[in-house]
């Protein structure tokens, strides 16, 4: 068992002939993701990857019937390629794209429909470790196992899993939620799912300064999770006020504090680590209580 | 990214929002003329840096217009700094002088984002001023991003924070002007504080900030022009002008990160090893061996640095390819610089072969929290 994704999931590539689609869709194709086809408008009817190229989404939805859309079209143009995925009718779309502006993001959080979901933008994608791979993470450093992994930022969510892996604890799923201000999948949509996959006994939880998001999680961890979750929140040493890299990651005024969310996500039952380093053997630890 | 108060006031005055006749001024032969043109017996003179709290500085005067040119001559040219700033402060490059407004009460009003709606969000408050953190909190009208925001709605809230008479309308077009505004320049904030309102029920921006969504910039060719880049840290604006995400702070172990999550978890373990980090600096989740090298290049640069930590978690982009960006720029330095390097992920062994071959003086690693102790042991040993 895993969440959103498995080995079955059929899945098509918004952006799939570019520099950066290319080179994704090999890895997942090697990783063993079924990839059934791609979307770049003026190229349908040729070839790509051995898979066939569409002009639109709609198109490739009647042609090859994905469930799930991962894009890599540039910035100025990735808003409007996740509502065509939608108005598709594909329920999953993960946007990996960095740097959509803030209004475009707006816009596509007041037109997605219901029936899709949407992951990131600006996030490393969603795996199911040995099943199906879909972003920018290297695949070698997972396995399969029993811990459910969500994070706001890319390569710490690669360190949690290389720890979980480390171990032999392995992974059920890893979500990257994405590090900017209007995203889609939260970390209470991943704790809901997570909470509800029986594969899934203990959950990894990965958060950074800026929002109130890890505080609504904790609400959401007392009220609703039975399984243990470890957490760990960068940037107790960050300025306020200064953006750190992510668009997402700034402390506004008293608001979005590393402390405020270690504390809420403690009083909520979270096992909360202070290192980085310690994400693996802290939850071996908890699992072993 | 940030705009001067002069420039967010003209953007307003240009979309209909009132401003008070004002004139800037960068060197102290211009303010005879500029006092002329506001023909007053008394001004008000700003100082245009970005960052608040300028008047508990001093960065802000009312003041005959016979003490103008003393008080301006000893501010232009100098930093200046508030509780906003770092200890440094920052170049006082020009300066506003305004006509007074006469005001009958001080509001506040901002059209921000709302990050938990993912919407925008119109914040009107009766009490404006430098009191706004402390006081009554603003009411909150969440705006439909695709309805968008109407006169009377702006109204409603007028009447909900205590305005009566003409105001109301004058309010009601004075927001719908601001959300407008906003979307117009893809601004993440505009900030109105206080929002003057004068006897005859009509309203005048007393302060004004305006914050640009930097994604946005691409399509906003106008305002990227209108950058300050002296009210940076000149090696933030140097590392934006290279594509690196860095941020200066005050330690002395300068950080090399992949990925901003991780940066900001390299800083915290510094921090917890007794250590302090020089800076925030992401190369990129997929980053190549010149930006490697170039980073380091801007790290050996910051005379503050006495040891680089070097954090890479090796996954698109291989270990291999970020050691001999390491070894590029290390060969460069021109000053002994010690180096931690924690190298692990893709091709992590052939990386750190390289770095032995290639005779990079420094420690190499694999573990986070022993990367963290050398670098704070290296500094405070150099």
């Amino acid at each position: 068992m895993s969440v959103l994704v498995h080995k079955d999931t059929r899945v098509l590539c918004q952006g799939f002939t570019g520099k950066q689609g290319t080179f994704h869709c090999q890895q997942a194709l090697e990783y063993g993701t079924d990839v059934v086809g791609g979307v770049t408008p003026g190229k349908g009817g040729t070839r790509h990857l051995d898979r066939p190229v569409f002009d639109t989404v709609a198109e490739a939805m009647a042609a090859v019937q994905p469930d799930a859309s991962v894009i890599y079209v540039p910035a100025p143009m990735a808003a409007d390629a996740i509502l065509e995925a939608a108005a598709a009718g594909i329920g999953l779309v993960v946007c990996i794209t960095e740097g959509i502006p803030v209004a475009d993001m707006l816009r596509v959080k007041a037109l997605l429909p219901a029936t899709t979901r949407l992951i990131g933008p600006n996030c490393p994608g969603i795996i199911t470790p040995g099943e199906c791979k879909i972003g920018i993470m290297p695949g070698p450093i997972h396995s399969r196992g029993v811990v459910g992994i969500v994070s706001r930022s890319g390569t710490l969510t690669y360190e949690a899993v290389a720890q979980t892996t480390a171990e032999g604890l392995g992974q059920t799923t890893c979500i990257g939620i994405g590090g900017d201000p209007v995203h889609g999948l939260g970390f209470i949509d991943a704790l809901e799912l997570f909470e509800a996959d029986a594969a899934t006994e203990a959950i990894l939880l990965v958060g950074e300064i800026g929002g109130v998001e890890e505080e609504q999680a904790a609400d959401y961890i007392r009220a609703h999770i039975t399984k243990p979750v470890v957490a760990y929140i960068a940037g107790t040493t960050a300025p306020p006020g200064r953006r750190m890299g992510h668009a997402g990651a700034v402390i506004a005024g008293h608001l979005g504090t590393a402390s405020g969310k270690k504390t809420a996500l403690a009083q909520a039952g979270v096992t909360v680590v202070d290192s980085p380093a310690r994400m693996g053997r802290a939850m071996a630890a908890r699992m072993a209580r | 990214m940030r705009l001067h108060e002069y420039q967010a006031k003209a953007l307003l005055a240009a979309h209909g929002i009132a401003t008070p006749p004002g004139v800037v001024v960068t060197q102290a032969g211009e303010i005879d003329a500029a006092l002329r043109k506001l023909a007053g017996t008394q001004c008000v003179v700003k100082a245009q840096i970005h960052a608040g709290a300028r008047g508990k500085a001093g960065g802000v005067r009312v003041l005959a217009a016979d003490e103008v040119a003393d008080y301006a001559q000893g501010l232009l040219g100098t930093r200046l700094v508030t509780p906003q700033t770092t200890s440094d402060g920052l170049p006082v490059d020009r300066l506003l002088i305004e006509a007074p407004v006469a005001a009958v009460s001080e509001l506040y009003v901002a059209c921000a984002l709302d990050r938990g709606a993912g919407a925008r969000v119109l914040l009107a408050g009766k009490e404006g001023g430098m009191g706004i953190e402390e006081g009554a909190k603003p009411v909150a009208h969440v705006i439909d991003t695709v309805r968008g925001f109407s006169p009377y709605q702006g109204r409603a809230l007028g009447r909900a924070i205590g305005l009566s008479g003409r105001a109301v309308a004058a309010f009601g077009d004075l927001t719908a002007a601001l959300v407008r505004l906003a979307t117009t320049l893809d601004a993440m904030l505009i900030e109105i504080n206080p929002l003057m309102l004068r006897e005859d029920g009509q309203f005048v921006a007393g302060d004004a900030k305006i914050e640009i969504d930097d994604n946005a910039l691409f399509r906003q060719p106008a305002l990227e022009a209108m950058r300050d880049g002296r009210q940076g840290d000149a090696k933030d604006e140097e590392a934006r002008e290279r594509g690196l995400q860095y941020i200066a702070l005050d330690g002395d172990i300068g950080c090399l990160v992949n990925g901003a999550g991780l940066a900001m978890a390299t800083m915290d373990l510094i921090a917890q090893a007794g250590g302090r980090p020089a800076n925030f600096l992401d190369v990129g989740g997929g980053t190549t061996a010149n930006k490697v090298a170039e980073a380091l290049t801007l790290l050996a640069h910051d005379a503050r640095v006495k040891v680089v930590l070097v954090n890479i978690f090796g996954g698109i982009v291989r270990c291999d390819l970020i050691a001999e960006g390491l070894l590029l720029a290390a060969s460069g330095f021109g000053r002994p610089l010690p180096i931690v390097v924690r190298l692990v992920g893709t091709r992590e062994t052939e990386g750190r072969q390289a770095l032995a071959d290639g005779g990079l003086l420094g420690d190499v690693t694999q573990s986070l929290e022993q990367a963290a102790a050398l670098a704070v042991q290296r500094a405070q040993s150099s």
